[in-house]
C-alpha cells in the first residue's frame, strides 16, 4: 500500500472553538481509513517551500471525505495557515491514512475509556462518531479536560451523543474555570477523578489517551497504579512539536 | 511546481542549518515525547540488557556493569517521524560495537527489545561501525523515563522510532523480523533523508 500526496478539497469549515477548526475535505480515491488515524497534510509556498503536520482524523469511516479538527498555534507554521487562511474550495494535499495502533473498531467487545486533554480529544471523537453511525452499544466512557467552557471542542455533539443513553457517558473538566451552574469537575486530572471515571480492572477494559505529554503521563501512570495492563492502555501525544 | 497552497508562505529555515534538515522535518527546541503506550518504570536492582538470539554465548549485564563498560559522547541531529527534528542532541552511553565487540554471528538483522514489549528491526551493518549507542545520559543528566530512561538505543541516522526507548537488549536474527511500528503502517528501513515514512515510501 503506497500513501501517495492527494489533493484535497475544502468542503467546509467549522470554527469549533475560538481556536479550533474543523476542516472538511472531499479527496477523490480516498481509500478510507479507521477511527484514530491521523493524515500528513502539505503546504507549498509558491516558491516551492514546503512544510508538512500530522493531524488527527475527527470524522467517522461512516462518514463522507475527511474532517480534520485544527487548534491554532499562534507561533506554529502550519496551523494559523489551516485555522484563519484557509477558505472553502480552497485544496491542499494530504496523504493517509496513517497509524495503525491508535486504532478503535466498533467489533471490540471491551468497555471503553477515552481520556482527552484539549485538542486531544479529536481521535477519540472519531472513535465515538463511529461507535455511533455503527450503532455500535459497547460502553464508552469519555473524560475530557480543557482550559475553560469556551475551549470545550464538540461540547453540543458531545452532550447530544451523551443523552441517547445508548452506553456513551461524557464527563468534563475544566482546568481554569468554574462557569455558574457547571456541573463537571474543575480541576486538573487526578486520581479521584480517575477512581469515578475508570472502568474497574476487572472488566478489563481499552483505554485511549491523547494529550499533551504531562496529561497522558498522568493518565497513563494513574490507570497502571490502578491495576490496568499496560498493555492495554493506548497513547498518543501532541503538543510542543511545532504546530 | 505541481500544486501551490494559496497564501501558504511559511517559516524559512535558517539556510546555514537547511541541508541538516530532512525534507519534510522542521526543528524543535524541545524535546517532544511520544510513545505508544505508559512509561515503563524498572528497578534498576533488576534491570539488565542483553544479547541473545543467533549468538554462540548469549551475554548479559547489569545496570552496574553496563554501567562500567567504555562510555562515549555523542552529539548528533535526531529526526522523528511526526516531523520534528532536533540538531546537536547530547547523549552519553555505550556503542553498540562494543556491545558485540567479539561477537561471531550468522544474521543479518537485529531486533532491539525494550520493556513494554516494544520491538523495532534493523538490519545489523546499520547499528554497527560507529552508527549506533545505547544511551543513558541526555544532555548531561540522566535519561528521563519519558524519553527512555534508564536507557535507550539511539540511532541517529534513522527516524527516531528506530531509536527503541526502555531497551533492554538486542536479538540477532538472521531473517528480518518487522517490529512494532514496522507492522503499524510505518517503513521497515525509516531513513530520513530518502523520507521512508510510512509503507510504500
Amino acid at each position: 500500500m503506497i500513501l501517495k500526496w492527494q489533493v484535497a478539497k475544502v468542503t467546509a469549515i467549522t470554527a469549533e472553538t475560538p481556536r479550533v477548526a474543523s476542516l472538511s475535505f472531499h479527496v477523490p480515491g480516498w481509500q478510507g481509513h479507521l477511527a484514530g488515524q491521523h493524515v500528513d497534510v502539505r503546504l507549498t509556498s509558491d516558491d516551492g517551500y514546503q512544510a508538512q503536520r500530522s493531524y488527527s482524523i475527527a470524522s467517522a469511516p461512516e462518514e463522507k471525505g475527511v474532517t480534520i479538527t485544527v487548534e491554532r498555534l499562534d507561533d506554529g507554521e502550519v496551523s494559523p495557515y489551516l485555522v484563519g487562511e484557509v477558505r472553502q474550495s480552497d485544496s491542499l494535499e494530504l496523504r493517509g491514512p496513517i497509524g495503525g495502533y491508535f486504532v478503535w473498531k466498533a467489533g471490540d467487545p471491551r468497555p471503553v475509556l477515552l481520556i482527552g486533554g484539549g485538542s486531544g480529544v479529536v481521535p477519540l471523537m472519531a472513535m465515538i462518531r463511529h461507535r455511533a453511525l455503527a450503532g455500535s452499544r459497547t460502553p464508552v466512557r469519555l473524560l475530557y479536560s480543557s482550559r475553560t467552557f469556551d475551549d470545550v471542542i464538540y461540547r453540543d455533539e458531545l452532550d447530544r451523543l451523551a443523552a441517547a443513553g445508548d452506553g456513551l457517558a461524557v464527563h468534563h473538566t475544566l482546568t481554569r474555570s468554574r462557569p455558574p451552574g457547571w456541573k463537571g469537575y474543575t480541576r486538573r486530572l487526578d486520581r479521584p477523578m480517575i477512581d469515578d471515571v475508570a472502568w474497574p480492572s476487572e472488566q478489563t477494559p481499552i483505554v485511549f489517551i491523547c494529550g499533551p505529554t504531562p496529561f497522558v503521563e498522568a493518565a497513563a501512570t494513574l490507570l497502571v497504579e490502578r491495576g490496568y495492563d499496560p498493555a492495554w492502555v493506548k497513547t498518543e501525544r501532541f503538543g510542543a512539536t511545532g504546530g | 511546481m505541481a500544486f501551490i497552497s494559496r497564501g501558504f508562505r511559511g517559516k524559512r529555515r535558517d539556510e546555514t542549518t537547511s541541508s541538516r534538515v530532512p525534507p519534510g522535518q522542521h526543528t524543535v527546541n524541545d524535546f517532544p515525547v511520544l510513545s505508544a503506550g505508559p512509561t515503563p518504570r524498572p528497578d534498576l536492582a533488576h534491570w539488565s540488557f542483553s544479547i541473545v538470539g543467533e549468538i554462540d554465548a548469549p551475554r548479559t549485564w547489569t545496570w552496574e556493569e553496563f554501567r562500567k563498560l567504555p562510555q562515549e559522547e555523542i552529539t548528533v541531529d535526531i529526526h522523528c517521524v511526526t516531523k520534528w527534528s532536533k540538531l546537536d542532541t547530547k547523549w552519553k552511553g555505550v556503542s553498540v560495537d562494543t556491545l558485540l565487540d567479539g561477537v561471531d554471528t550468522a544474521a543479518e538483522f537485529v531486533v532491539a527489545v525494550s520493556d513494554g514489549g516494544y520491538t523495532t528491526n534493523m538490519p545489523l551493518d546499520e547499528i554497527t561501525d560507529k552508527k549506533a549507542w545505547a544511551v543513558y545520559e541526555y544532555d548531561g543528566q540522566p535519561l528521563h523515563p519519558e524519553h527512555g530512561g534508564p536507557a535507550r538505543l539511539l540511532v541517529p541516522h534513522l527516524y527516531l522510532w528506530k531509536s527503541a526507548k526502555w531497551v533492554r537488549g538486542l536479538k540477532l536474527v538472521k531473517e528480518d523480523e518487522p517490529g512494532f511500528w514496522e507492522t503499524n503502517g510505518y517503513n521497515n528501513h525509516g531513513d530520513p533523508f530518502k523520507e521512508e515514512r510510512y509503507w510504500g515510501d
